[in-house]
Order: structure tokens, then sequence, then C-alpha cells
């Protein structure tokens, strides 16, 4: 089926951008994979019929952070010798310990008796009920999250301000 | 069915782990915080599969996950500006050589 094959498509590149994030030896990789995997992201969020949130993903990481991140990365490398070189055993041990607890987390996944339902998808768009919510139920959490903006854009310019005047 | 709350589960167990797979093995500051950005993303992902896939179908998830965005961005906006810093007064950005405290 179209839908199926569409949903495992975005599934292999959310998780397959995230491996090479894991895995590659190289930083400017990791940051256009990671594009790939939030790109998956933000499709997988169409088919929960979360439109406003897929949206905002493309937004905010794809157009946002990830320059952001692309910028640290060409400011801080050198493009020459950029190899990732990890610690051998570290890596090892970390994949070990990882492995067995990803596959403890799908056991947990698969035994859990969710309790799901079963009413098909209503594809109505979410973002007037988000808006009205913002300034209502969630008016206190909106207002927060702006001071936090506020403290964390004046704070990273603080940050990064040259010294010498 | 293949699109299932469980496929969703699994798909944001497995960002999970590679995210923390890439926090613990990196050298590279900046890739430790793409390992943080995917398990930002993971917890996304499981809060809005589970509020459309509830008994009682909400919209609490995607205002959670609407929150979180904003961490997220404040997070990569000041962990930048320090790494750029960091960059600046030491000429590296791996983690294993920025140790002048132990010094």
């Amino acid at each position: 089926m179209g839908k199926d094959f569409v949903f495992l498509l975005f599934v292999a590149m959310t998780i397959g951008g995230a491996a090479i994030v894991a895995f590659a030896k190289r930083i400017i990789y990791n940051a256009f994979a990671l594009m790939l995997s939030l790109f998956g992201l933000a499709g997988l969020y169409v088919f929960l019929s979360a439109d406003f949130i897929a949206a905002v993903q493309v937004v905010v990481y794809v157009g946002g952070i990830m320059v952001l991140m692309l910028f640290g990365v060409l400011l801080t490398t050198k493009l020459t010798d950029v190899k990732l070189t990890t610690l051998k055993n570290q890596r090892i041990w970390a994949g070990i310990t990882l492995g067995f607890f990803m596959i403890v987390l799908g056991a947990v996944i698969q035994r859990a008796p969710w309790i799901v339902t079963h009413e098909e998808l209503v594809h109505d768009p979410q973002s007037a009920t988000i808006g009205e919510l913002l300034m209502t139920k969630y008016l206190l959490p909106f207002e927060i999250a702006s001071v936090l903006l506020l403290a964390a854009l004046i704070g990273a310019l603080f940050i990064v301000r040259s010294e010498h005047k | 069915m293949i699109i299932s709350l469980n496929t969703y589960l699994v798909t944001g167990a497995a960002l999970f782990v590679l995210g923390l797979l890439a926090i613990i093995t990196k050298r590279n500051a900046i890739a430790v915080l793409m390992g943080v950005e995917l398990i930002l993303n993971a917890a996304n992902l499981n809060f809005v599969a589970f509020s459309r896939y509830s008994a009682d179908p909400n919209i609490n998830g995607v205002m959670i996950t609407l929150f979180i965005f904003v961490i997220a961005v404040a997070e990569a906006a000041v962990a930048l500006a320090i790494v750029l810093n960091i960059y600046r007064n030491m000429q590296t950005v791996n983690l294993d050589e920025v140790s002048s405290l132990k010094k």
C-alpha cells in the first residue's frame, strides 16, 4: 500500500539519519544527517495529523537550529583534518550497553497493554485550537517561554561578545 | 497495520538510543549537541504519538511539544555560544582537551 510505503520511508529517514549522526566520523556528515532525520520526523508528524507541529519542525529545526549548528561546525573545525576519533573501548562498550537498552525498550513497548483509540484520524487543521489554547489554558507557560527565550537571547549575546572594547 | 502506536514508540526509542550513543562517544562538542537534539526529538515524537493515540485523543501532547521546541532553541543558542567561546579561548572543541580545571 502506498501510504504504508511512504510512512516506512519517513521512519527509515528518521532512524537512518540518526544512525549516521551517531556513527559517522566527519562532523559535517553528522550535521547533514541530522537535517535528514529532522525532515523525516516532520513527515511522521504529518502521519500523526499534527500539521502545525510538522510545519514548525521544518521551520525551527531545519531552518533555525540546523543553520546554527552548521555555523558552529564551520567556525570551529578545519575541514581538512576532521576525523572525529572516539576512544575505541568507550565506543564498543557504549554500543553494547545501548543495544541491550534498545532491546529492553522494544520489548516493553511491544508487551505493554496500551489503551489506544480506534477512531479514524481527523484531518482538521490544528492551528486554530493551538492558538486558542495558548491564550487560555496555556497562557502562563506561554509567557514563561517568552521570558525564557528573551533570557537565552541576551545570555547568548553576552557570552559571545568581544572582550576588548 | 504498520502505522500504529508501537511503530512510533519504537522509532522514538531508536532516536533516543542513537542520541545517547552520540553523546557518549563523540569528542566534538557540537556532535554532542546534535545527540541532545535527537533525544529532545525522541521525546517530542512520543508526546505527539501518545496524544494522537490515547483513548481520549487530545491536543495536550502537541502543546507540550511546542514548549519543548522553545526550550530546544534556547538550549542550542546558549550551548553554541559557549562552544564558540571555548574555541576562541582554547582553539579546540574536543571535550577531552578542554580540561584546564583539572590542572
